[in-house]
Protein backbone atom coordinates (compact mmCIF):
# COMPACT_ATOMS: atom_id res chain seq x y z
CA UNK A 1 0.00 0.00 0.00
CA UNK A 2 1.27 3.67 -1.22
CA UNK A 3 -0.79 6.26 0.62
CA UNK A 4 0.73 8.80 2.35
CA UNK A 5 -0.70 9.79 5.70
CA UNK A 6 -1.02 12.85 7.56
CA UNK A 7 2.06 13.37 9.87
CA UNK A 8 0.34 13.44 13.61
CA UNK A 9 -2.09 10.63 13.07
CA UNK A 10 0.24 8.06 14.57
CA UNK A 11 -0.46 9.31 18.25
CA UNK A 12 -3.85 9.46 17.87
CA UNK A 13 -4.42 5.76 17.73
CA UNK A 14 -4.37 4.10 20.79
CA UNK A 15 -1.85 0.82 21.28
CA UNK A 16 -4.36 -1.97 21.86
CA UNK A 17 -6.50 -3.05 18.72
CA UNK A 18 -9.48 -4.49 20.88
CA UNK A 19 -10.28 -4.63 24.84
CA UNK A 20 -12.39 -6.83 26.11
CA UNK A 21 -13.66 -6.83 29.89
CA UNK A 22 -15.87 -8.92 32.10
CA UNK A 23 -17.92 -10.53 28.72
CA UNK A 24 -20.71 -12.58 29.73
CA UNK A 25 -23.59 -13.68 27.78
CA UNK A 26 -26.80 -16.39 28.72
CA UNK A 27 -28.69 -18.07 26.21
CA UNK A 28 -31.56 -19.55 28.06
CA UNK A 29 -30.03 -22.19 30.78
CA UNK A 30 -26.39 -22.29 28.88
CA UNK A 31 -23.78 -19.54 29.80
CA UNK A 32 -22.22 -19.18 26.92
CA UNK A 33 -19.65 -16.38 27.92
CA UNK A 34 -18.48 -16.52 31.69
CA UNK A 35 -16.75 -13.65 32.05
CA UNK A 36 -14.19 -13.32 29.35
CA UNK A 37 -11.50 -11.01 29.20
CA UNK A 38 -8.49 -10.14 26.87
CA UNK A 39 -6.67 -7.55 24.64
CA UNK A 40 -5.58 -7.72 21.36
CA UNK A 41 -2.47 -5.37 20.77
CA UNK A 42 -2.27 -3.23 17.01
CA UNK A 43 -0.83 -5.47 14.39
CA UNK A 44 -0.83 -8.84 16.17
CA UNK A 45 -2.73 -11.87 14.79
CA UNK A 46 -4.27 -12.85 17.57
CA UNK A 47 -6.01 -16.55 18.36
CA UNK A 48 -9.10 -17.55 20.07
CA UNK A 49 -8.73 -21.23 20.16
CA UNK A 50 -11.45 -23.37 21.20
CA UNK A 51 -13.70 -26.55 21.17
CA UNK A 52 -16.70 -25.95 18.94
CA UNK A 53 -19.30 -24.30 21.85
CA UNK A 54 -16.36 -22.72 24.42
CA UNK A 55 -17.90 -19.31 23.34
CA UNK A 56 -15.38 -18.60 20.38
CA UNK A 57 -18.14 -17.43 17.84
CA UNK A 58 -20.58 -15.54 20.43
CA UNK A 59 -17.32 -13.46 21.26
CA UNK A 60 -17.28 -12.49 17.85
CA UNK A 61 -20.98 -11.77 17.43
CA UNK A 62 -20.35 -9.18 20.21
CA UNK A 63 -17.00 -8.07 18.68
CA UNK A 64 -18.38 -7.54 15.31
CA UNK A 65 -21.81 -5.41 17.17
CA UNK A 66 -24.61 -8.13 16.08
CA UNK A 67 -25.19 -9.65 19.99
CA UNK A 68 -25.72 -6.96 22.42
CA UNK A 69 -23.77 -8.89 25.66
CA UNK A 70 -25.56 -9.20 29.24
CA UNK A 71 -22.92 -7.84 30.58
CA UNK A 72 -19.14 -6.48 29.41
CA UNK A 73 -17.43 -4.38 27.23
CA UNK A 74 -15.78 -4.42 24.16
CA UNK A 75 -13.35 -1.81 22.65
CA UNK A 76 -12.24 -1.67 19.23
CA UNK A 77 -9.45 0.92 19.19
CA UNK A 78 -11.34 2.48 21.89
CA UNK A 79 -14.76 2.20 20.46
CA UNK A 80 -17.50 0.73 22.15
CA UNK A 81 -19.00 -1.48 20.09
CA UNK A 82 -22.39 -1.28 21.78
CA UNK A 83 -22.65 2.56 21.95
CA UNK A 84 -20.47 3.29 19.21
CA UNK A 85 -21.72 0.52 16.74
CA UNK A 86 -22.00 2.43 13.51
CA UNK A 87 -18.11 3.44 13.91
CA UNK A 88 -17.00 -0.32 14.83
CA UNK A 89 -18.48 -1.38 11.98
CA UNK A 90 -16.08 0.57 9.45
CA UNK A 91 -13.23 -0.24 11.32
CA UNK A 92 -13.87 -3.96 11.09
CA UNK A 93 -13.77 -6.30 8.35
CA UNK A 94 -15.91 -9.91 9.46
CA UNK A 95 -16.05 -13.04 7.57
CA UNK A 96 -18.44 -15.17 9.41
CA UNK A 97 -17.95 -19.08 9.64
CA UNK A 98 -20.24 -20.24 6.69
CA UNK A 99 -19.67 -20.03 2.97
CA UNK A 100 -21.54 -16.87 2.72
CA UNK A 101 -20.51 -15.24 -0.61
CA UNK A 102 -23.72 -14.91 -3.54
CA UNK A 103 -23.78 -17.47 -5.30
CA UNK A 104 -25.55 -15.29 -8.14
CA UNK A 105 -23.42 -12.27 -8.81
CA UNK A 106 -19.72 -12.69 -10.08
CA UNK A 107 -16.43 -11.91 -7.59
CA UNK A 108 -15.85 -8.64 -9.25
CA UNK A 109 -20.26 -8.20 -8.14
CA UNK A 110 -19.78 -9.66 -4.44
CA UNK A 111 -16.96 -7.39 -3.43
CA UNK A 112 -18.60 -4.55 -5.42
CA UNK A 113 -21.49 -4.79 -3.02
CA UNK A 114 -19.43 -4.52 0.16
CA UNK A 115 -18.06 -1.45 -1.66
CA UNK A 116 -20.75 0.38 -1.19
CA UNK A 117 -22.06 -0.74 1.42
CA UNK A 118 -19.22 0.87 3.41
CA UNK A 119 -19.30 3.58 1.29
CA UNK A 120 -16.56 3.59 -0.47
CA UNK A 121 -16.09 6.86 -2.80
CA UNK A 122 -17.36 6.42 -6.72
CA UNK A 123 -13.80 7.92 -7.45
CA UNK A 124 -11.99 5.40 -5.45
CA UNK A 125 -14.48 2.28 -6.31
CA UNK A 126 -13.19 0.36 -9.54
CA UNK A 127 -9.17 0.73 -7.46
CA UNK A 128 -10.34 -0.40 -4.43
CA UNK A 129 -12.35 -3.40 -5.53
CA UNK A 130 -9.44 -4.68 -7.81
CA UNK A 131 -6.92 -4.30 -5.04
CA UNK A 132 -8.98 -6.60 -2.76
CA UNK A 133 -9.45 -8.76 -5.42
CA UNK A 134 -5.80 -8.98 -6.12
CA UNK A 135 -4.54 -9.21 -2.50
CA UNK A 136 -6.75 -12.97 -2.69
CA UNK A 137 -5.60 -13.41 -5.60
CA UNK A 138 -8.51 -13.45 -7.14
CA UNK A 139 -8.30 -11.21 -10.46
CA UNK A 140 -8.65 -13.80 -13.27
CA UNK A 141 -11.64 -15.41 -11.49
CA UNK A 142 -13.41 -11.91 -11.00
CA UNK A 143 -15.96 -11.68 -13.95
CA UNK A 144 -17.32 -15.76 -13.46
CA UNK A 145 -20.21 -16.06 -11.25
CA UNK A 146 -19.10 -17.42 -7.81
CA UNK A 147 -20.74 -20.69 -8.71
CA UNK A 148 -17.83 -21.97 -10.50
CA UNK A 149 -15.66 -21.44 -7.96
CA UNK A 150 -13.88 -24.00 -5.29
CA UNK A 151 -14.34 -23.37 -1.59
CA UNK A 152 -10.76 -22.20 -1.07
CA UNK A 153 -11.58 -19.64 -3.52
CA UNK A 154 -15.19 -18.40 -2.05
CA UNK A 155 -13.42 -17.92 1.10
CA UNK A 156 -10.40 -16.15 -0.32
CA UNK A 157 -13.62 -14.28 -2.22
CA UNK A 158 -15.19 -13.18 1.26
CA UNK A 159 -11.55 -12.25 2.41
CA UNK A 160 -11.96 -9.89 -0.32
CA UNK A 161 -15.52 -8.52 0.35
CA UNK A 162 -13.54 -7.44 3.74
CA UNK A 163 -10.70 -5.69 3.21
CA UNK A 164 -12.34 -3.63 0.54
CA UNK A 165 -12.80 -1.59 3.40
CA UNK A 166 -9.39 -1.51 3.94
CA UNK A 167 -10.56 -2.64 8.09
CA UNK A 168 -8.36 -1.57 10.36
CA UNK A 169 -8.54 -5.05 12.29
CA UNK A 170 -10.08 -8.05 10.00
CA UNK A 171 -12.32 -10.76 12.32
CA UNK A 172 -12.03 -14.69 10.82
CA UNK A 173 -14.62 -16.77 12.10
CA UNK A 174 -13.32 -20.40 11.72
CA UNK A 175 -11.48 -19.13 8.20
CA UNK A 176 -10.40 -22.31 7.10
CA UNK A 177 -13.27 -24.83 8.42
CA UNK A 178 -14.27 -27.47 6.21
CA UNK A 179 -11.38 -26.68 3.46
CA UNK A 180 -9.08 -29.28 2.17
CA UNK A 181 -5.43 -28.81 3.53
CA UNK A 182 -4.61 -27.44 0.14
CA UNK A 183 -7.01 -24.39 0.02
CA UNK A 184 -6.23 -23.83 3.61
CA UNK A 185 -2.95 -23.47 2.91
CA UNK A 186 -3.83 -20.73 0.09
CA UNK A 187 -5.73 -18.77 2.50
CA UNK A 188 -3.48 -19.01 5.30
CA UNK A 189 -0.84 -18.13 2.84
CA UNK A 190 -2.86 -14.93 1.63
CA UNK A 191 -3.68 -13.86 5.26
CA UNK A 192 -0.36 -13.71 6.14
CA UNK A 193 0.72 -12.07 3.63
CA UNK A 194 -1.87 -9.14 3.65
CA UNK A 195 -0.44 -9.03 7.28
CA UNK A 196 2.90 -8.45 5.94
CA UNK A 197 1.87 -6.06 3.34
CA UNK A 198 -0.54 -4.30 5.68
CA UNK A 199 0.23 -4.61 9.35
CA UNK A 200 -3.53 -5.23 9.52
CA UNK A 201 -4.82 -6.53 13.04
CA UNK A 202 -6.46 -9.98 12.82
CA UNK A 203 -8.99 -11.45 15.04
CA UNK A 204 -9.34 -15.72 14.33
CA UNK A 205 -10.99 -18.22 15.78
CA UNK A 206 -10.49 -21.84 15.03
CA UNK A 207 -10.35 -25.39 16.53
CA UNK A 208 -6.79 -26.53 14.27
CA UNK A 209 -4.31 -26.24 17.00
CA UNK A 210 -1.58 -26.49 14.55
CA UNK A 211 -2.43 -23.78 12.56
CA UNK A 212 -3.03 -21.76 15.54
CA UNK A 213 0.64 -22.79 16.64
CA UNK A 214 2.03 -21.71 12.84
CA UNK A 215 0.08 -18.08 12.44
CA UNK A 216 -0.83 -16.49 15.62
CA UNK A 217 1.04 -14.37 17.27
CA UNK A 218 -0.60 -14.90 20.96
CA UNK A 219 -3.44 -17.48 21.40
CA UNK A 220 -6.32 -17.27 24.40
CA UNK A 221 -7.50 -20.78 25.03
CA UNK A 222 -11.57 -20.69 25.47
CA UNK A 223 -13.46 -23.53 26.67
CA UNK A 224 -16.75 -23.44 28.35
CA UNK A 225 -16.86 -19.53 28.00
CA UNK A 226 -13.86 -18.63 29.52
CA UNK A 227 -10.49 -17.92 29.07
CA UNK A 228 -8.38 -20.74 30.62
CA UNK A 229 -4.79 -19.64 29.50
CA UNK A 230 -3.72 -16.82 27.25
CA UNK A 231 -0.12 -16.43 25.99
CA UNK A 232 2.31 -16.59 22.84
CA UNK A 233 2.34 -20.67 21.70
CA UNK A 234 5.67 -20.91 22.69
CA UNK A 235 5.67 -19.53 26.06
CA UNK A 236 2.57 -21.55 26.51
CA UNK A 237 4.25 -24.62 25.13
CA UNK A 238 6.95 -23.99 26.99
CA UNK A 239 5.48 -24.24 30.51
CA UNK A 240 4.23 -28.07 29.78
CA UNK A 241 7.57 -29.41 28.75
CA UNK A 242 10.11 -29.84 25.12
CA UNK A 243 7.78 -32.06 23.36
CA UNK A 244 4.51 -30.72 24.07
CA UNK A 245 1.98 -29.17 21.69
CA UNK A 246 -0.71 -27.00 21.79
CA UNK A 247 -3.05 -29.74 22.18
CA UNK A 248 -1.22 -30.37 25.40
CA UNK A 249 -1.58 -27.23 26.38
CA UNK A 250 -5.57 -27.36 25.78
CA UNK A 251 -5.77 -30.87 27.50
CA UNK A 252 -3.47 -29.69 30.33
CA UNK A 253 -5.86 -27.06 31.34
CA UNK A 254 -8.94 -27.89 30.44
CA UNK A 255 -8.88 -31.98 31.28
CA UNK A 256 -10.84 -32.61 28.15
CA UNK A 257 -9.92 -33.72 24.70
CA UNK A 258 -10.86 -31.55 21.96
CA UNK A 259 -13.37 -33.67 20.29
CA UNK A 260 -15.61 -34.82 22.98
CA UNK A 261 -16.70 -30.82 23.54
CA UNK A 262 -19.44 -29.35 21.67
CA UNK A 263 -23.27 -29.11 21.12
CA UNK A 264 -25.55 -30.10 18.35
CA UNK A 265 -26.18 -26.92 16.90
CA UNK A 266 -22.56 -26.07 16.09
CA UNK A 267 -21.81 -29.33 14.77
CA UNK A 268 -25.11 -28.99 12.62
CA UNK A 269 -23.65 -25.68 11.33
CA UNK A 270 -20.24 -26.93 10.61
CA UNK A 271 -21.83 -29.36 8.86
CA UNK A 272 -23.84 -27.27 6.78
CA UNK A 273 -21.27 -25.12 6.11
CA UNK A 274 -19.09 -28.57 4.41
CA UNK A 275 -22.09 -29.28 2.66
CA UNK A 276 -21.55 -26.25 0.93
CA UNK A 277 -18.50 -26.40 0.22
CA UNK A 278 -19.12 -30.17 -1.34
CA UNK B 1 3.84 1.46 6.33
CA UNK B 2 1.28 -0.40 7.90
CA UNK B 3 1.07 2.29 10.92
CA UNK B 4 0.54 4.63 8.06
CA UNK B 5 -2.41 2.30 5.91
CA UNK B 6 -3.85 1.60 9.68
CA UNK B 7 -3.89 5.40 10.25
CA UNK B 8 -5.26 6.45 6.85
CA UNK B 9 -8.53 3.84 7.73
CA UNK B 10 -8.79 6.04 10.65
CA UNK B 11 -9.19 9.53 8.73
CA UNK B 12 -11.48 7.54 6.48
CA UNK B 13 -13.87 6.28 9.08
CA UNK B 14 -14.70 9.53 9.97
CA UNK B 15 -16.30 10.33 6.38
CA UNK B 16 -19.75 8.95 8.13
CA UNK B 17 -22.87 9.93 5.53
CA UNK B 18 -25.71 10.90 7.02
CA UNK B 19 -28.94 8.35 7.07
CA UNK B 20 -30.65 10.55 4.43
CA UNK B 21 -27.77 9.45 2.11
CA UNK B 22 -27.60 5.90 3.92
CA UNK B 23 -30.91 5.23 2.94
CA UNK B 24 -31.15 6.03 -1.09
CA UNK B 25 -27.26 5.10 -1.16
CA UNK B 26 -28.51 1.31 -0.04
CA UNK B 27 -31.34 0.63 -2.36
CA UNK B 28 -29.63 2.08 -5.16
CA UNK B 29 -26.82 -0.64 -3.88
CA UNK B 30 -29.30 -3.52 -3.87
CA UNK B 31 -31.22 -2.29 -6.97
CA UNK B 32 -27.89 -3.10 -8.99
CA UNK B 33 -27.33 -6.50 -6.83
CA UNK B 34 -30.96 -7.29 -8.09
CA UNK B 35 -30.53 -6.53 -11.81
CA UNK B 36 -26.64 -8.01 -11.42
CA UNK B 37 -28.54 -11.81 -10.29
CA UNK B 38 -31.13 -11.12 -12.99
CA UNK B 39 -28.73 -10.62 -15.84
CA UNK B 40 -26.84 -13.98 -14.54
CA UNK B 41 -29.96 -15.44 -14.47
CA UNK B 42 -33.21 -14.88 -16.06
CA UNK B 43 -34.87 -18.16 -16.26
CA UNK B 44 -37.34 -17.39 -13.67
CA UNK B 45 -38.33 -13.76 -15.23
CA UNK B 46 -39.42 -16.32 -18.04
CA UNK B 47 -41.12 -19.32 -15.67
CA UNK B 48 -42.98 -16.54 -13.71
CA UNK B 49 -44.36 -15.04 -17.21
CA UNK B 50 -46.11 -18.16 -17.60
CA UNK B 51 -48.97 -17.73 -14.97
CA UNK B 52 -50.04 -14.53 -15.60
CA UNK B 53 -50.29 -15.73 -18.83
CA UNK B 54 -52.53 -18.71 -18.23
CA UNK B 55 -54.70 -15.86 -16.20
CA UNK B 56 -55.58 -14.04 -19.28
CA UNK B 57 -55.70 -16.53 -21.42
CA UNK B 58 -57.79 -19.32 -19.85
CA UNK B 59 -59.65 -17.20 -16.90
CA UNK B 60 -59.81 -14.25 -18.94
CA UNK B 61 -60.94 -15.27 -21.95
CA UNK B 62 -63.68 -17.50 -20.54
CA UNK B 63 -65.25 -14.72 -17.75
CA UNK B 64 -64.68 -12.65 -20.73
CA UNK B 65 -67.82 -14.77 -22.48
CA UNK B 66 -69.58 -15.40 -19.35
CA UNK B 67 -70.12 -11.65 -19.11
CA UNK B 68 -71.24 -12.64 -15.33
CA UNK B 69 -69.00 -9.49 -13.63
CA UNK B 70 -69.99 -6.24 -14.10
CA UNK B 71 -67.19 -4.25 -15.06
CA UNK B 72 -68.72 -0.86 -15.97
CA UNK B 73 -68.20 -1.61 -19.54
CA UNK B 74 -64.36 -2.16 -19.43
CA UNK B 75 -64.17 -5.46 -21.58
CA UNK B 76 -63.08 -8.41 -19.13
CA UNK B 77 -59.78 -8.79 -20.57
CA UNK B 78 -58.92 -5.40 -20.02
CA UNK B 79 -60.56 -4.99 -16.37
CA UNK B 80 -58.46 -7.60 -15.29
CA UNK B 81 -55.24 -6.93 -16.50
CA UNK B 82 -53.99 -4.72 -13.77
CA UNK B 83 -55.09 -7.32 -11.72
CA UNK B 84 -53.26 -9.94 -13.20
CA UNK B 85 -49.91 -7.13 -12.85
CA UNK B 86 -50.36 -6.53 -9.18
CA UNK B 87 -50.56 -10.23 -8.67
CA UNK B 88 -47.61 -11.18 -10.13
CA UNK B 89 -45.43 -8.90 -8.30
CA UNK B 90 -47.77 -10.06 -5.29
CA UNK B 91 -46.70 -13.55 -6.17
CA UNK B 92 -42.49 -12.28 -6.07
CA UNK B 93 -42.92 -10.08 -3.14
CA UNK B 94 -44.58 -12.55 -0.62
CA UNK B 95 -42.19 -14.89 -0.79
CA UNK B 96 -39.20 -13.06 -0.52
CA UNK B 97 -38.53 -13.43 3.02
CA UNK B 98 -37.50 -16.88 2.36
CA UNK B 99 -34.29 -15.11 0.69
CA UNK B 100 -33.60 -13.60 4.44
CA UNK B 101 -34.39 -16.83 6.35
CA UNK B 102 -31.52 -18.06 3.43
CA UNK B 103 -29.17 -15.33 4.25
CA UNK B 104 -29.67 -16.02 8.03
CA UNK B 105 -28.35 -19.54 7.48
CA UNK B 106 -25.57 -19.04 5.03
CA UNK B 107 -24.02 -16.30 7.13
CA UNK B 108 -24.78 -13.13 4.63
CA UNK B 109 -27.36 -11.51 6.74
CA UNK B 110 -24.69 -11.56 9.63
CA UNK B 111 -21.99 -9.92 6.95
CA UNK B 112 -24.45 -7.49 5.72
CA UNK B 113 -25.60 -6.36 9.54
CA UNK B 114 -21.88 -6.06 10.35
CA UNK B 115 -21.56 -3.12 8.01
CA UNK B 116 -22.54 0.41 8.79
CA UNK B 117 -25.66 -0.15 7.36
CA UNK B 118 -28.94 0.30 9.48
CA UNK B 119 -31.60 -1.81 9.91
CA UNK B 120 -34.15 0.15 8.50
CA UNK B 121 -31.75 0.80 5.30
CA UNK B 122 -30.80 -3.03 5.30
CA UNK B 123 -34.89 -3.83 4.75
CA UNK B 124 -36.01 -0.75 2.55
CA UNK B 125 -33.35 -1.76 0.08
CA UNK B 126 -34.33 -5.79 0.17
CA UNK B 127 -37.89 -4.24 -0.20
CA UNK B 128 -37.31 -2.41 -3.39
CA UNK B 129 -34.96 -4.85 -4.66
CA UNK B 130 -38.24 -7.41 -4.48
CA UNK B 131 -39.96 -4.56 -5.96
CA UNK B 132 -37.71 -3.72 -8.64
CA UNK B 133 -37.90 -7.75 -9.63
CA UNK B 134 -41.38 -7.35 -9.67
CA UNK B 135 -41.84 -4.19 -11.66
CA UNK B 136 -39.33 -5.97 -14.27
CA UNK B 137 -41.91 -8.90 -14.46
CA UNK B 138 -45.04 -6.65 -14.89
CA UNK B 139 -43.27 -5.16 -17.76
CA UNK B 140 -43.27 -8.26 -18.80
CA UNK B 141 -46.77 -8.92 -18.31
CA UNK B 142 -47.25 -5.32 -20.34
CA UNK B 143 -45.32 -6.93 -23.54
CA UNK B 144 -47.47 -10.08 -23.47
CA UNK B 145 -50.77 -7.99 -22.60
CA UNK B 146 -50.29 -6.13 -25.85
CA UNK B 147 -50.07 -9.82 -27.57
CA UNK B 148 -53.02 -10.76 -26.58
CA UNK B 149 -55.06 -7.71 -27.49
CA UNK B 150 -55.21 -6.29 -24.04
CA UNK B 151 -56.21 -2.55 -24.56
CA UNK B 152 -54.28 -0.70 -22.08
CA UNK B 153 -53.26 2.84 -21.98
CA UNK B 154 -49.61 2.83 -23.72
CA UNK B 155 -48.66 6.17 -22.72
CA UNK B 156 -45.08 5.93 -21.79
CA UNK B 157 -45.85 8.04 -18.80
CA UNK B 158 -49.07 5.89 -17.78
CA UNK B 159 -46.51 2.75 -17.98
CA UNK B 160 -43.94 4.29 -16.16
CA UNK B 161 -46.51 5.41 -13.29
CA UNK B 162 -48.12 1.85 -13.03
CA UNK B 163 -44.15 0.15 -12.59
CA UNK B 164 -43.69 2.45 -10.17
CA UNK B 165 -47.10 1.35 -8.39
CA UNK B 166 -46.21 -2.04 -8.98
CA UNK B 167 -42.85 -1.50 -7.19
CA UNK B 168 -44.28 0.11 -4.40
CA UNK B 169 -47.18 -2.41 -3.53
CA UNK B 170 -44.19 -5.30 -4.20
CA UNK B 171 -42.07 -3.58 -1.79
CA UNK B 172 -45.08 -3.55 0.84
CA UNK B 173 -45.53 -6.97 0.25
CA UNK B 174 -41.95 -8.36 0.63
CA UNK B 175 -41.47 -6.55 4.23
CA UNK B 176 -44.67 -7.87 4.74
CA UNK B 177 -43.14 -11.24 4.33
CA UNK B 178 -39.75 -10.83 5.74
CA UNK B 179 -41.86 -9.74 9.29
CA UNK B 180 -43.28 -13.13 8.75
CA UNK B 181 -39.93 -14.50 8.29
CA UNK B 182 -38.85 -12.53 11.42
CA UNK B 183 -41.90 -14.15 13.08
CA UNK B 184 -41.75 -17.97 12.33
CA UNK B 185 -37.44 -17.96 11.56
CA UNK B 186 -38.24 -21.09 9.72
CA UNK B 187 -38.62 -21.22 5.21
CA UNK B 188 -41.18 -24.31 5.98
CA UNK B 189 -43.55 -22.50 7.93
CA UNK B 190 -42.99 -19.11 5.70
CA UNK B 191 -43.92 -21.04 2.62
CA UNK B 192 -46.75 -22.58 4.37
CA UNK B 193 -47.84 -18.88 5.66
CA UNK B 194 -46.95 -17.02 2.45
CA UNK B 195 -49.43 -19.71 0.58
CA UNK B 196 -52.56 -18.88 3.07
CA UNK B 197 -51.86 -15.21 2.54
CA UNK B 198 -51.80 -14.72 -0.90
CA UNK B 199 -55.32 -17.04 -1.67
CA UNK B 200 -57.60 -14.22 0.52
CA UNK B 201 -55.32 -11.46 -0.57
CA UNK B 202 -56.20 -11.53 -4.23
CA UNK B 203 -59.28 -13.41 -4.08
CA UNK B 204 -60.38 -10.27 -1.55
CA UNK B 205 -59.07 -7.87 -3.77
CA UNK B 206 -60.99 -5.95 -6.14
CA UNK B 207 -58.16 -7.80 -8.68
CA UNK B 208 -60.62 -10.21 -10.52
CA UNK B 209 -63.99 -8.61 -9.92
CA UNK B 210 -65.19 -5.47 -8.35
CA UNK B 211 -65.34 -5.08 -4.98
CA UNK B 212 -69.69 -4.62 -4.94
CA UNK B 213 -70.13 -8.23 -5.92
CA UNK B 214 -68.77 -9.10 -2.48
CA UNK B 215 -71.04 -9.75 0.82
CA UNK B 216 -70.12 -7.08 3.05
CA UNK B 217 -67.83 -8.84 5.79
CA UNK B 218 -65.35 -9.62 2.56
CA UNK B 219 -65.33 -6.37 1.28
CA UNK B 220 -64.79 -4.64 4.92
CA UNK B 221 -61.85 -7.21 4.27
CA UNK B 222 -61.02 -5.58 0.59
CA UNK B 223 -61.02 -2.08 1.86
CA UNK B 224 -58.05 -2.92 4.53
CA UNK B 225 -56.73 -4.83 1.42
CA UNK B 226 -53.37 -3.12 0.18
CA UNK B 227 -53.45 -5.23 -2.79
CA UNK B 228 -56.92 -3.14 -3.93
CA UNK B 229 -55.67 -0.07 -3.68
CA UNK B 230 -52.37 -1.28 -5.98
CA UNK B 231 -55.17 -2.79 -8.23
CA UNK B 232 -57.21 0.21 -8.18
CA UNK B 233 -54.24 2.60 -8.73
CA UNK B 234 -53.19 0.39 -11.60
CA UNK B 235 -56.79 0.43 -13.40
CA UNK B 236 -57.27 4.04 -13.02
CA UNK B 237 -53.49 4.65 -14.65
CA UNK B 238 -54.12 1.97 -17.81
CA UNK B 239 -57.85 1.59 -17.93
CA UNK B 240 -58.80 4.61 -16.87
CA UNK B 241 -61.57 3.59 -14.75
CA UNK B 242 -62.48 6.35 -12.04
CA UNK B 243 -60.34 6.25 -8.85
CA UNK B 244 -58.78 8.51 -6.29
CA UNK B 245 -55.01 7.87 -7.30
CA UNK B 246 -53.89 10.17 -4.18
CA UNK B 247 -55.54 7.60 -1.49
CA UNK B 248 -54.12 4.87 -3.57
CA UNK B 249 -50.89 5.87 -3.08
CA UNK B 250 -51.02 7.32 0.04
CA UNK B 251 -52.23 3.95 1.26
CA UNK B 252 -49.75 1.85 -0.21
CA UNK B 253 -47.10 4.29 0.81
CA UNK B 254 -48.51 3.81 4.22
CA UNK B 255 -48.21 0.49 4.26
CA UNK B 256 -44.79 0.58 3.20
CA UNK B 257 -43.25 2.50 5.60
CA UNK B 258 -45.59 0.62 8.22
CA UNK B 259 -44.01 -3.03 7.01
CA UNK B 260 -40.45 -1.76 6.60
CA UNK B 261 -41.05 -0.49 10.70
CA UNK B 262 -42.18 -4.20 11.49
CA UNK B 263 -39.80 -5.79 9.28
CA UNK B 264 -36.59 -4.21 10.65
CA UNK B 265 -37.47 -4.25 13.84
CA UNK B 266 -38.02 -7.80 13.71
CA UNK B 267 -34.79 -8.28 11.84
CA UNK B 268 -32.88 -8.67 15.01
CA UNK B 269 -34.33 -12.19 15.93
CA UNK B 270 -33.03 -13.65 12.42
CA UNK B 271 -29.31 -12.07 13.12
CA UNK B 272 -29.60 -13.79 16.65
Amino acid sequence: MSEVVAPGLEELAPELAVECQGLSQRFGSVQALDGVEFTVRRGEVFGLLGPNGAGKTTTIRVLVTLLRPDSGTIRVFGLDVVRQAMAVRRAIGYVPQQLSADQGLSGYENVWLFAKLFDVPRSQLRARIQEALALMGLEEAARRPVVTYSGGMVRRLELAQALVNRPRLLVLDEPTIGLDPVARAGVWQRVQELRARTGMTVLLTTHYMDEADRLCDRVALMHRGRIVALDTPARLKESLGQAATLDDVFRHYTGSQLEESGSFRDVRSTRRTARRLG
Amino acid sequence: MSAAHAELHAASAELRPGWWRVLPSRIWTFWVVELYRIRHDRTELYTRAIQPVLWLVIFGETFTRLRAIPTGGVPYLDYIAPGIIAQSGLFIAIFYGIQIIWERDAGVLAKLLATPTPRVALVSGKAFAAGLRAAIQSMIVFALSAILRVSIDWNPLHLAAAVLVVMVGSAFFSTLSMTIAGVVLSRERLMGIGQALTMPLFFASNALYPVDVMPGWLRAFSIVNPLSYEVEALRGILVGTPTNLLLDALVLVTALVAGVAASSALLGRLAR
